[in-house]
């Protein structure tokens, strides 16, 4: 079963944190970012081209208008592969472990799994851990819900 | 505790039979290899069980059934199905099947003691014959295969597990359908074995090819060790250039690459294979830069053009030391200090100036076999530059040694006689400053030479400081040829090469994804392999290289040109250190 909820990050973006609940012991928390915004990427993109100009006009040297335009777009591809965040997933499975996956605009996704015999507990770090950066209200929901699971497993372990 | 039923993709669409596996109760995993089909001799089925295990060392045993109704659903199989449990006794028993057409499957579990329960088992796909080829990094400890016996392989962590399981049990896997066995099973290779006519010729050949060439480089080597240490000059040039050093390095690769013995584990593997893909690098670099020097007559115009480039060196420094002689920069010089080493360096050009003149007509020549010398690889070559540089430069090292010298002998001198003005000295036994009474005429004299060796530290200092920064600047072009030389050495080609072609061979873990489930059917997860990234893949696998870096940090270094002790940029790691 779905749930979602939206909460906002701590420089004012909104986030939507969407659940899954797929058994008892298998849970996934969504973290979705807020998009790239056209506003921000035409701003970059003149200011770029109007300091370029403004060399061109006092070195007269056409390699710098190219270069301009070179860096701009390795620039914007550099950013969406490495830099923006499109989704955050957390993957909490009883008795295997817990897996973390980052995926960036550029389809890119980076994935850490973590085994259950290595995890001794879940915690609430400073939010720069998570590179979507969400509030305090949203880890929260986050981390009850993981120690649910985790109360569950260590009650299941110690019966058998 | 759940159950995690591991289960090959290669085996969902295959017919109805036994499963057969690995069972690791601490957790949990029942590690499936292979479906048995119909019809079997039970018998035969334990005996093929036992030969095995015999061979990998890791427990096998009849997990439980799968059942994959094609047709119309079969009463009779569900029945014949329940019985084999009675048959095969294994707890936990597990029971999977599968609909026809839909994507509903079906998993029970039945042990002693615990309910079975749908929520009790989860599935978890993956694929066996990237899990078969991956290595995982870091390793989890493995027990090697001499000490062997079926319990001490269950005392490994987690996941590694299954890997060890299915990369132990090859021996499953090597009868596919079209042989004529007594047993049918159902796993990657069925449907023909993995072969290629290349790799098996290639290994075929590769033992007689291989003696020849280990035979043909142990002469090398103990011919250049016969030499060496007979001529005692030959041995300390040797050891200063860096031609000699790379071609060391070089043959032991080589020595490495075709040496007869296998590799034992994984990691010599790669190093192997990291160092035959540079060398063959090294040399198809060194060919290119060969053509292209021979092309046009390059050789020709470069020889052309050395003893004028010599030439405009030495004019320029003639012409700098004629600026420290007269009033460089506004400083005010000793006038006599100044004449004395301005006229003592500048016969030195005179000589080299000389020296170049009587070598031009051979360098044409000698430009032609060094060239040569690049078919032997890229990195030769480009060693050979460096040398080339040390000695067209060699009078530049010169005078920073006799300035060094000169300054370190100032300095010496000023901070004995600097004790001596403040009636101090330096006591070698206590290593320490005590206080000393002197006499006047000591005073006297102290003071006297202190002052003079004050007065002339400015011209001293001065030719010192020019000609440390030129050494500083051939050393900096040196550094940057012994770095490119460095790369080419140590990067590991093949392990990059591999991450990018076949991404699951090398693997840093695992990553799980959910695959949609039906409403009353167990939790199906995907296990796929998560590949080691880029920087990790260059820091594990890299080539040690010949260590020709500075090996001090930038305060000593600061230091030792303050108190004008010199410097030596490229000791190497059996030298002893400074």
């Amino acid at each position: 079963m779905e749930d979602e909820q939206s909460f906002s990050d701590i420089s004012g973006g909104r986030l939507s944190l969407q659940r899954r609940y797929y058994t008892q012991s298998c849970r996934e928390f969504c973290l979705n970012c807020p998009r790239l915004s056209l506003r921000s990427l035409t701003a970059v993109t003149c200011t770029v081209w109007l300091v370029a100009y403004g060399l061109f006009a006092l070195c007269e040297n056409s390699m710098i208008l190219s270069s301009a335009i070179f860096i701009t777009l390795i620039g914007l591809l550099g950013y969406l592969h490495f830099v923006k965040i499109d989704q955050e997933t957390l993957l909490i499975i009883d008795s295997l472990g817990i897996q973390m996956t980052s995926s960036y605009a550029s389809g890119k996704e980076s994935t850490t799994f973590i085994e259950m015999g290595k995890v001794k507990d879940i915690v609430i770090n400073e939010a720069i851990y998570m590179s979507a950066k969400p509030r305090l209200d949203c880890l929260i929901e986050v981390y009850r819900s993981c120690q649910e699971v985790l109360a569950n497993q260590k009650a299941t372990s110690t019966r058998s | 505790m759940v159950l995690k039923a591991f289960f090959p993709t290669c085996c969902a669409s295959a017919d109805s039979g036994l499963l057969v596996g690995r069972w690791v109760p601490e957790q949990g995993f029942a590690v499936v290899l292979a479906v048995v089909h119909f019809p079997f001799i039970p018998l035969q089925v334990r005996e093929l069980l036992a030969r095995v295990q015999r061979a990998s060392q890791v427990g096998l045993a009849v997990l439980g059934t799968w059942c994959h109704r094609r047709r119309e659903p079969e009463e009779s199989l569900g029945r014949f199905l329940e019985g084999l449990g009675a048959l095969f006794t294994h707890k936990p028993w597990l029971q999977l099947s599968r609909e026809p057409d839909s994507r509903r499957w079906n998993c029970k579990v039945s042990s002693p003691g615990a309910p079975c329960g749908e929520d009790q088992v989860m599935l978890i796909f993956y694929d066996q014959r990237q899990v078969l080829l991956a290595q995982l990094h870091p390793p989890a400890t493995l027990p090697d295969r001499r000490a062997g016996d079926a319990t001490a392989t269950a005392a490994e962590g987690g996941l590694a597990a299954v890997f060890h399981t299915v990369a132990r049990s090859e021996a499953l896997f090597q009868s596919d359908r079209f042989d004529e066995g007594p047993v049918r099973l159902t796993h990657w290779q069925s449907e023909g074995v993995e072969a290629s006519i290349l790799v098996e010729l290639a290994k075929w050949a590769s033992g007689p090819v291989c003696l020849l060439l280990s035979s043909l480089l142990s002469l090398l080597s103990w011919l250049s060790t016969w030499r060496l240490c007979r001529l005692c000059p030959l041995a300390f040039l040797c050891s200063k250039l860096c031609t000699c050093q790379q071609l060391r390095l070089r043959l032991q690769h080589l020595q490495l690459v075709f040496s007869t013995q296998k590799a034992e584990d994984p990691a010599q593997l790669m190093r192997k294979a990291n160092t035959l893909v540079s060398v063959l690098l090294d040399v198809a670099l060194g060919l290119a830069l060969l053509s292209w020097l021979h092309r046009e007559d390059r050789i020709g115009q470069l020889a052309d053009a050395l003893v004028p480039v010599a030439d405009r060196v030495a004019e320029e420094l003639q012409q700098l030391l004629e600026w420290l002689m007269g009033a460089p920069a506004g400083l005010k010089m000793n006038r006599a200090l100044d004449q004395v080493l301005g006229r003592f360096f500048l016969y030195h050009i005179h000589l080299w100036i000389s020296y170049i003149h009587l070598m031009s007509p051979f360098v044409e020549r000698i430009l032609w076999h060094v060239g040569l010398s690049a078919c032997l690889g890229l990195t030769v070559a480009l060693s050979l530059l460096s040398d080339i540089l040390a000695l067209l430069t060699f009078h530049i090292y010169c005078f920073y040694v006799y300035g060094a010298r000169l300054y370190c002998l100032k300095v010496c001198g000023l901070s004995s006689l600097w004790r001596l003005f403040r009636g101090k000295k330096w006591n070698v036994l206590r290593q320490r400053v005590d206080s000393c009474s002197y006499d006047l005429d000591q005073l006297f004299i102290g003071t006297l030479l202190f002052t003079i060796l004050l007065f002339l530290l400015p011209t001293t200092a001065l030719y010192y400081l020019v000609f440390t920064l030129l050494r500083l600047l051939v050393v900096a072009v040196q550094g940057l040829i012994h770095l490119l030389v460095d790369l080419v050495n140590s990067l590991p080609l093949y392990s990059l090469g591999l991450r990018l072609c076949r991404p699951y061979r090398l693997a840093a873990g695992v990553k799980f994804r959910v695959l949609e489930r039906e409403s009353d059917g167990p939790l199906r997860l995907l296990m796929q392999i998560n590949p080691l990234p880029y920087s990790h893949v260059v820091h594990n696998f890299r080539l040690p290289s010949c260590g020709c870096h500075p090996r001090q940090s930038w305060s000593s270094l600061c230091r030792k040109l303050f108190f004008g002790e010199l410097i030596y940029p490229w000791r190497q790691r059996g030298d002893k250190q400074d």
